[in-house]
């Protein structure tokens, strides 16, 4: 087999796991946007806000220490325990409840039919007292993040692929563990949205805030469990990346990359960012392998945001959300 | 009536009140944000040193020192509106602590009268002191670095970089594009195959530069990263199993931020810097007798000794030593800006001066004059031990080939005084 098709499979192959990498983040967005037609600014925040709490409880430190010490003269950093990591998780997961209680108690419920653009402008304000209270809380230092997912490249992919064509892939362990959970993330979000009682009444309430409330479905109720679960998706994604680069503040960028999926997959679709992102992935990748060197490199960006500009001017619902019509 | 009176008591008092500080520094810092992690160290170690030299010393020549600190977060704007709102104190010299900042200071400090050291980051031609009068970038500049890198491989090499092939990945901006030009003169004289590889801002997803590096084996990759990319092309280093000794990564990717994400990983990475590591010298024993044991620490007191705590507290005391230089060139303790610069463009650093400081070999010696505002280029190779959690010099400084560097310079800097109408000299 020629030698430039096998690198392309290859980067095919790390470009589905870098899209699944992306629709992780971009599944916050969608389920938010879904349920209530918020465009949620904070999502990367959430990520790194997560990340933080789940290092901080793991790593047994004490929260707001630095502001405890400099009030009280005190010394305090560390409880010195360490929680393993299962816990860790739950405990970070009922702390992303909590903030989405929070967040319908002192913003949300004060915002009701309220233009979407108000709404949206309260998600910046939120990220931005998220980053500083995260800050506050945990420190700004970067933090080793590690859930005991295995990271490195995968031997045995790596061992099949040059027995079969003379050159090894590598695939990452970190990106394989990823695509597994974004699989059981997806399942299960699909089973409690098709299923459950909740599940049919957040999907009708996504319809029509209107009707849901007049058969007495609780929007106040929704809008906490669906933040909550957005909430637990950003504490996957901030595992993922944080696992990748450390657990710091840029983590909150990883917003950026959920944007064209968002665009490309469309706001209201669980199925279309997984597309969305695997798409974006696969095609950046691709690009970068192909054009990049004739171009300078750098490309991944551009191809991404230019793919979604292409989608938006054809396709403004993207591939699989819901098209408004509105007729006068 | 009696608004009035106070008023008047208040204006009294204030009248009454002797001036405190006399010496103004300014640090455009940024402890928020998306690269709070390597600020904060830096800005500790910087006010740390001020800190220092006005419990242990009373200040620098009887005179007292006061820090303004502006918080930037990194944001080039954010730090143009710092210098405009810190001008009018007093400030003797601006450290920017950021490439973008310093290419927007460069003409406001030089309409404005005020110097501007940006050490090690910045414009690379402000070497150039007849053009760039007001602006300094001593001991080292992002050329120096490049050159210093390839000085040190051609060591490893016998002296020889014929038919090697060497990668740099780095920053896909201005600062990350730095070396490349000076990267292309080298592999033109010692005969290496330069390979670049840009990198998106921040940095986040590299799988491309390293499956590219898997394939093609580079025999040394450079980095010229900043803030996440760092980590992360670390951790894809160790990732594909690229020998950690052949990575080196230039000062600004040379911090423990940078390697302990990557654990084990990381151990044999190697960094270039242009001042020494750790916390074994003398003046860090004082620095914990005046100003962590007195509460008086920058920050929390915890990164003291790490590799940009000791960048910062290095600018700071270059700072103070130009300060000195220029008391005693206008025989007064009180300094204005224009003398603060003649203090900067006349500051020898010795070994003997650094050994009196309590910071022996911590830097290299240099000398600043009208022509020269970037010291000689000498930089060092530092390794990480990831077990000790610990850097350590494993050359002695370096002087980058200034044969190449300073043609580059010198038609970089005629290019600017030609486009910003300049006529070249010394003040």
């Amino acid at each position: 087999m020629p030698e430039q098709l096998l690198f392309a499979m290859e980067v095919t192959l790390n470009g589905l796991m870098a899209g699944v990498l992306y629709a992780l983040v971009a599944l916050g967005f969608v389920l938010i946007f879904k349920a209530s037609g918020i465009f949620n600014y904070a999502q990367g925040v959430m990520a790194l806000f997560a990340a933080l709490t789940l290092v901080g409880i793991q790593d047994g430190q004490v929260p707001f220490s630095h502001l405890i010490n400099a009030i009280f003269g005190t010394d305090v950093h560390h409880f010195g325990w360490h929680v393993p990591a299962i816990f860790a998780i739950l405990l970070t997961a009922a702390v992303m409840v909590l903030f989405a209680w929070i967040v319908e108690r002192y913003v949300l419920r004060h915002l009701v039919n309220q233009p979407g653009i108000i709404l949206f402008m309260a998600t910046i304000g939120l990220a931005y007292f998220m980053e500083g209270f995260g800050d506050m809380m945990w420190g700004s230092d970067i933090k080793k993040l590690d859930v005991g997912l295995p990271q490195g490249i995968n031997f045995a992919i790596d061992d099949t692929t040059f027995e079969w064509f003379g050159y090894g892939f590598f695939i990452d362990n970190l990106d394989i563990s990823a695509t597994i959970v974004a699989v059981i993330l997806v399942v299960a979000l699909t089973v409690f949205s098709q299923y459950s009682k909740q599940g049919r009444a957040l999907r009708a309430v996504a319809d029509d805030h209107q009707a849901a409330l007049s058969v007495g479905i609780s929007l106040r109720f929704i809008w906490v469990l669906v933040w909550s679960i957005a909430g637990f998706v950003a504490l996957v994604a901030g595992i993922m990346w944080g696992s990748k680069s450390g657990v710091q503040f840029s983590l909150s960028l990883i917003a950026l990359k959920a944007l064209p999926v968002l665009m490309l997959g469309g706001f209201t679709s669980i199925p279309g960012a997984i597309v969305g992102g695997l798409i974006i992935g696969v095609g950046e990748k691709l690009f970068e392998f192909t054009i990049g060197p004739l171009v300078g490199g750098a490309t991944e960006n551009w191809f991404a945001y230019v793919l979604a500009l292409i989608f938006l001017v054809f396709r403004p619902q993207g591939l699989f959300g819901e098209k408004i019509i509105e007729r006068v | 009536m009696k608004m009035k009176l106070a008023t008047l008591a208040l204006g009294a008092a204030i009248a009454a009140t002797p001036a405190l500080a006399e010496l103004t520094f300014t640090a455009l810092s940024y402890r928020t944000g998306p690269y709070a992690a390597n600020g904060i160290p830096f800005a500790d170690g910087y006010e740390d040193y001020f800190t220092l030299l006005n419990e242990r010393d009373g200040g620098i020549g009887g005179e007292k020192v006061e820090l303004i600190e502006c918080e930037t977060g990194y944001n080039t704007e954010k730090g143009v509106e710092c210098y405009e709102s810190t001008k009018g104190q007093g400030a003797l010299v601006y450290q920017p602590l950021s490439t973008g900042i310093t290419y927007q200071l460069i003409p406001k400090a030089t309409a404005d009268g005020i110097p501007v050291h940006s050490m090690g980051y910045g414009r690379t031609s402000a070497k150039n002191g007849e053009v760039f009068n007001w602006i300094f970038n001593y001991p080292a500049n992002y050329w120096d670095g490049a050159s210093v890198a390839i000085k040190y491989l051609l060591e490893e090499n016998g002296g020889s970089l014929e038919g090697k092939k060497i990668a740099l990945v780095y920053h896909n901006s201005a600062y990350g594009k730095e070396p490349i030009r000076t990267l292309e003169e080298l592999s033109a004289k010692h005969g290496y195959e330069l390979m670049t590889l840009p990198v998106d801002h921040p940095g986040q997803e590299q799988k491309s530069q390293w499956l590219q590096i898997r394939r093609e084996k580079p025999d040394y990759t450079l980095m010229w990263g900043w803030g996440v990319m760092n980590q992360v092309a670390i951790q894809e280093a160790v990732n594909i199993r690229y020998p950690m000794e052949n990575f080196i990564g230039i000062w600004w990717s040379g911090s423990e931020n940078d390697v302990l994400p990557a654990g084990e990983g990381a151990d044999g990475y190697k960094a270039l810097t242009f001042h020494n590591v750790g916390s074994d010298y003398p003046l860090f024993d004082d620095i914990q007798q005046y100003v962590v044991d007195a509460g008086m620490a920058a920050g929390a007191g915890d990164q003291i000794g790490t590799a940009l705590y000791n960048r910062g507290l290095y600018a700071a005391m270059l700072a103070a030593e130009a300060a000195k230089t220029a008391q005693e060139m206008h025989d007064t303790a009180a300094l204005a800006p224009a003398q603060m610069r003649d203090g900067m463009e006349n500051l020898v650093m010795t070994e003997a001066k650094m050994a009196d400081l309590g910071l022996p070999n911590f830097g290299p010696e240099f000398e600043v004059s009208c022509q020269n505002h970037g010291g000689e280029g000498y930089a060092a190779v530092a390794q990480w031990d990831a077990n000790a959690e610990s850097w350590s010099l494993i050359t002695d400084y370096m002087q980058s080939d200034q044969d190449v560097l300073q043609p580059l310079i010198d038609e970089d800097s005629s290019a600017y005084a030609a486009e910003a109408g300049i006529e070249a000299g010394c003040m």
